[in-house]
């Protein structure tokens, strides 16, 4: 599903991010993303949903090679994909409705259920109150969840959220973590970036730990922990 | 009251919902309706739109103008006697011309203008001067020829000198060449001004787009990144500039409609044939009616094929 090899990443003249990073997320895995703020975590995430070129190295996704696809390919690859981005990027002038219908309206999947879809998930994630508000009338939270609603509701293949439980209080995060869990179970491939490490040891999934520009596998069960001290 | 007004300050959020509720569709992904170009844009197009109408409809009447001196003169040939020969054509001198033209094979009628129609004719202009007899006037002959099979002109000229020395049988056709050569001018310059009308407005929505394009690239990134192809974004755009430049071009259309009329009049107050009309058929109008449709069209082209391109040139 997501294949890296030997990928480098470094902004314009900068030091590199990320240093020879090989990976593999298999179809239908689950996987979080753990690190310190800065290790690049977002910046491995943006080239899995095609906003970053790797400096050097593969990126494949759905057993193709990212390098050579055409402006259109990318964008039927991206349908693919639901992403909660870090900053949610939400759009200011449509409704938490609008936001989430949006991928559906792209892809031309609008009309018939889908607005019973939106309001069903939107209530899901705690916003049946809020359907028609602005995200700038949003607190961080709940933009958070219109940003995952809005990154579910086309049932994508590959689900990526970076911090997506960064506003979160405890028990919204880890239902929307079983949402996440939902989704995996019906073959949807998700990658989860996040500090939150109780919630990498709740659910027990691999997790790949980026320190220095490596990236390091642990595998699920009882997790590894190589630091002291987070006891 | 229909809620949403494009091209207006945003208005508070709980309207606006309400508005996209009731009508169960999904706003413009990328505001466009909310930039100032909005306001701006249709009063420019409407201006061009005025303009071109101006020049379609000057250009349609001197077509037509053109046309009418084409046919009205073609077929009649006018035999100027001068003044001091004019005196021994009188009478039955006269009646011998009118005779031995009309006898010409390919002449359908010849008309001697007596003096008082001259007089009449001549009197607005000359004024007292006519009536009192005191001027010498040469005397015209109108000559109808027929189109089809014209006589030969040298023999009626020969006709003509030999029964009224020193008269001149004139054809219009320098004249008439000079004034389509003009016409022709006219059309030209109309088409140009057209033409370049066209130009100012293709460069404006360009102009416009490739603003939009820069003040919404927050909106456009996020819809790439969940799966926006480029023609998606190049719809909101051309949707948004075809709204602008139909509202624009009817309120150009509108504009020119009491200008002609006022053209129309005042050349209809002075009343002569050589002035073009400015009365313009159906067919004519349909034109007209079309310069503002054409100039919407031609705004939602150019902030197509501006996106696409733009975008095409992103990495
Ligand atoms: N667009 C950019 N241009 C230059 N440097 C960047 C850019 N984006 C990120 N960086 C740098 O890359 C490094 C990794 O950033 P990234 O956002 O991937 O970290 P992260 O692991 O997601 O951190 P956090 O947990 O705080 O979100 C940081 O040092 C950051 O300064
Ligand atoms: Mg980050």
């Amino acid at each position: 599903m997501v294949r890296f090899e030997d990928v480098v990443l470094r902004y314009g003249n900068g030091p590199e991010i990320l240093k020879r990073i090989s990976l593999q997320f298999d179809p239908g895995s689950y996987h979080f993303l753990v690190g310190p703020s800065g290790a690049g975590k977002s910046s491995l995430l943006r080239m899995m949903y095609l906003a970053q070129h790797p400096t050097a190295g593969r990126v494949a996704l759905f057993g193709r090679d990212v390098a050579g696809l055409s402006r259109r390919e990318t964008a039927l690859l991206r349908r693919r994909i639901g992403v909660v981005f870090q900053d949610f990027r939400l759009l200011d002038h449509l409704t938490a409705r609008e936001n989430v219908a949006l991928p559906l309206h792209i892809s031309g999947q609008a009309g018939g259920r889908s607005a019973k879809d939106v309001e069903e998930l939107l209530a899901w994630v705690g916003l049946a109150d809020h359907m028609d508000a602005l995200p700038p009338t949003l607190s961080g939270g709940q933009k958070q969840r219109v940003a995952i609603a809005r990154a579910v509701i086309a049932r994508p293949s590959l689900l990526l959220a970076d911090e997506p439980t960064g506003n979160l209080d405890d028990r919204m995060a880890v239902r929307l973590l079983y949402l996440f869990e939902e989704l995996n179970k019906i073959g949807t491939t998700v990658v989860i970036a996040t500090h939150n490490e109780s919630l990498v040891e709740r659910f027990r999934h691999p997790v790949t730990r980026l320190r220095d520009g490596e990236a390091v596998e642990f595998d699920a069960g009882p997790a590894p922990r190589p630091q002291a001290g987070t006891a | 009251m229909p809620a949403r007004r494009p091209g207006r300050r945003p208005e508070p959020p709980d309207v606006m919902a309400a508005a996209s509720k009731a009508r169960g569709r999904l706003r413009k992904p990328v505001p466009l309706d909310r930039d100032v170009s909005g306001r701006y844009l249709p009063l420019l197009v409407a201006i061009m739109v005025y303009l071109a109408a101006l020049a379609l409809a000057g250009a349609l009447s001197v077509n037509k103008l053109a046309a009418r001196w084409d046919s009205g003169l073609a077929g009649a040939l006018t035999l100027q006697i001068p003044a001091e020969a004019a005196a021994a054509t009188d009478g039955p001198a006269l009646d011998a011309l009118t005779q031995a033209l009309a006898a010409t094979p390919g002449v359908l009628a010849v008309e001697p203008m007596d003096a008082q129609e001259m007089t009449a004719l001549l009197e607005p202009w000359l004024g007292d001067a006519v009536v009192a007899g005191d001027l010498p006037l040469p005397r015209l002959v109108a000559v109808t020829i027929d189109t089809g099979g014209p006589p030969d002109m040298e023999a009626l000229r020969a006709t003509a000198q030999e029964l009224a020395p020193g008269s001149l049988l004139d054809d219009h056709q320098r004249w008439l060449a000079r004034l389509l050569d003009l016409a022709r001018a006219v059309e030209i310059m109309a088409a140009v001004v057209v033409l370049l009308v066209v130009a100012a407005a293709c460069i404006m929505v360009a102009f416009v787009t490739r603003m939009g394009l820069a003040a919404h690239n927050r909106a456009i990134e996020l819809l790439h990144l969940i799966g926006a192809q480029d023609s998606y974004v190049a719809r909101q755009f051309q949707n948004h500039a075809l709204s602008l430049g139909l509202r624009g071009g009817l309120l150009g259309f509108l504009c020119a409609l009491p200008t002609l009329y006022l053209a129309r009049f005042l050349l209809q107050r002075i009343d002569t044939g050589l002035l073009p009309e400015l009365r313009l058929e159906p067919h004519e109008w349909s034109l007209l009616v079309l310069l503002p449709v054409a100039a919407a069209l031609v705004a939602m082209l150019t902030a197509r094929i501006t996106v696409l391109r733009t975008l095409a040139r992103m990495p």
